[in-house]
């Protein structure tokens, strides 16, 4: 029993990273239909700045990680200006390439500025914590509460505020939300914003449990395909749901399956619901 | 039209002599290597190109059937002890066997859907070969694989003759390319990547050509990988891993992707060129990663696509009458690009 709750608490740890990256890609998907194959490259640059504004210029968590999603955030920017922008009426097969052109590019980029070798980042909330006769380190207990922070922070952003309303208003109607006279630009620039930090704060979070290397994206990346796939391209809710599905699924299969296999849990999920449903699960009428 | 025509098979001749030579020419086991390697690669990307380029699905899934080719010629030659040619047969046929069942389930998807799908078909064919460690030696990798065994008096033991043999499959590879591309199928296939519902329509079966188009793809691909196995003569998990999928991607981005000379270009420019910048190797992904992108928003066709549109914007410009002269694919790529411009993306 004791196990289970373990892992279940484990499972609730990596599905609020999963969430968190996943969350960013809907957002994208939603408002440009863009699969952005670059998402786990965004991912392991913000581990990367994170990394490097502690152990560089020696600044405390918190401020490099705030550093590190702007940063990530603007980088984000730069990829909607200069290459999704231009690419708006091209055929989708082009999106797509250029997406993994820029995911080859960032993950070359960091091997070569921060080496090859896997990194550890130090937290300042290693230490171990018992809560109900369950032991779990700080950091975890950190993943966990700022996810749902950011999540409720997001939610209020979404509905409270005008930016946030016209990203939902394109999301469901590019051309309406174009009609009533919405700068489907900015928002287009705001969302890859969001995309970027959301991504930078997920690597950052996770970055002391797992490690910190060129490559950290690539399974992050897709298991956040997955996720948007079971909860709906382009749905918020989804991706949050989706991504504790996730987390749960993997850790328990890891104990009583197999730690071995435990990756491709995530992708046999995705093979079985494409199988019976090709549209994904949830998918809107009429796409 | 003669001339035009004329002008193309002289070309084609002149490489194909330059190919036959080469051996001779340069007589250099180094580089020898590295044209039978580009060779195979080149293979593979014509697999990716007739589904990627002319039906207008990216399957992501193809370094995974590269994989499939290469380990199933590997088990079959050592842990079944079969004869080399009749287990190359066999990992051909067999690839396709798993490639027509995911095709099945796989092509009922569309765009995004499929390229997200492939792409984790592709990993779990990769984490397979890499867990699986009683069949397929796991991270140890797997050594010991025969060299093409001898046809008749046909022997393949040294370098120079297995580039013969690698070059023999190429050449069979793209001829069988240019007839299917050239032939009614090769038609059928197009005008599902220019509008799937329009095809659908005119009363194509889209469902069964995108089949075959798919299994035809991955026989090309699982070809490439079976060469490379017997002639590498060791094999890694990694050769499965999505980095090969994205060269694939690159050379034939680069070289042009939906023309015929497309992957033979970009295959030939990126590997003469990495071996230019060896000093790059970890790091070539900084240059070609941009250049990919570039590509895409600039020459969505790639170097041959290129050439092919400057060419016709000279003769439209010179207001010679030849335009309708030009091959009928050229016509054809370059009314693909203006049509692209018009396709509005959805949403």
């Amino acid at each position: 029993m004791e196990l289970l709750i373990q892992q279940l608490l484990n499972g609730l740890t990596v599905g609020s990273v999963y969430s968190l990256v996943a969350l960013g890609l809907t957002l994208v998907y939603g408002i440009l239909h863009i699969p952005n194959f670059a998402h786990g490259a965004l991912y392991m640059m913000g581990g990367y700045v994170t990394l490097t504004m502690m152990n560089q210029a020696g600044l405390p968590y918190w401020l490099a990680i705030l550093i590190s999603m702007i940063a990530i955030g603007l980088l984000g920017v730069l990829m909607e200006r200069f290459v999704f922008y231009p690419l708006r009426d091209a055929p989708p097969l082009h999106d797509k390439i250029a997406a993994i052109g820029i995911l080859l590019f960032l993950e070359a980029f960091a091997q070569f500025v921060w080496g090859a070798d896997y990194q550890t980042m130090s937290t300042p909330y290693g230490n171990v914590v018992t809560v109900l006769g369950l032991t779990l380190t700080m950091q975890r207990v950190l993943i966990i509460v700022s996810t749902i922070v950011i999540m409720i922070l997001l939610y209020f952003f979404l509905k409270k505020t005008f930016i946030g309303a016209s990203i939902i208003a394109m999301s469901q109607n590019r051309e309406g939300a174009n009609l009533v006279g919405i700068n489907t630009n900015k928002v287009a620039m705001m969302t890859f914003m969001i995309s970027g930090s959301l991504a930078a704060l997920a690597a950052s979070l996770a970055s002391p449990i797992n490690l910190v290397f060129p490559g950290m994206g690539h399974l992050v990346i897709l298991k956040a395909f997955v996720i948007i796939i079971l909860g709906g391209m382009g749905s918020i809710p989804g991706a949050i749901i989706g991504g504790y599905i996730l987390g749960f699924s993997e850790s328990l299969g890891a104990t009583y399956i197999s730690n071995d296999y435990k990756d491709i849990i995530a992708f046999v999920i995705l093979v079985i619901i494409l199988t019976v449903k090709p549209t994904g699960l949830f998918a809107k009428e009429g796409q | 039209m003669m001339a035009t025509v004329l002008k193309q098979r002289k070309l084609l001749i002149l490489v194909i002599a330059f190919a036959l030579v080469f051996p001779f020419l340069i007589p250099n086991n180094y580089y020898l290597h590295m044209m039978t390697i580009s060779f195979i690669w080149m293979i593979a990307v014509y697999g990716l190109n007739l589904f990627a380029g002319y039906t207008g699905y990216l399957s992501l899934a193809h370094a995974g059937f590269f994989a499939i080719g290469a380990y199933t010629l590997a088990i079959l030659t050592v842990k079944a002890g079969l004869h080399f040619w009749l287990a190359f047969f066999l990992s051909c046929f067999i690839s396709c066997l798993i490639g027509l069942l995911v095709g099945l389930v796989a092509l009922r998807t569309k765009e995004h859907f499929f390229a997200i799908y492939t792409l984790c078909v592709g990993y779990i064919i990769y984490l397979l070969i890499d867990k699986w460690d009683s069949l397929t030696g796991g991270v140890r990798g797997f050594i010991g694989i025969p060299a093409p065994a001898n046809i008749g008096p046909l022997s393949f033991q040294t370098p120079v003759s297995q580039y013969y043999l690698v070059l023999f499959f190429l050449l069979l590879v793209v001829f069988v390319m240019y007839r299917i591309i050239y032939s009614l199928t090769g038609r059928t296939y197009i005008a599902i990547r220019n509008s799937e519902d329009l095809a659908l329509t005119i009363g194509i079966s889209t469902m069964k050509n995108k089949l075959t188009s798919f299994v035809l793809s991955v026989f090309f691909t699982s070809l490439a990988g079976a060469l490379y196995a017997s002639f590498i003569r060791f094999l890694g998990p990694d050769i499965g891993y999505i980095s090969v999928m994205f060269d694939f991607l690159t050379y034939l981005i680069v070289g042009g992707i939906g023309t015929m000379a497309g992957p033979v270009v970009g295959t030939l420019l990126i590997t003469f060129l990495s071996q230019q910048l060896q000093f790059l190797q970890d790091y070539r992904m900084l240059i070609f990663g941009p250049v990919l992108t570039l590509l895409v928003i600039f020459y969505p066709q790639g170097i041959v696509g290129g050439v092919i549109r400057w060419k016709a914007k000279r003769v439209e410009k010179s207001g010679n009458p030849q335009v309708r002269t030009m091959p009928a694919t050229n016509r054809f790529v370059i009314s693909r690009h203006s049509e692209n411009k018009k396709q509005v993306k959805e949403g």
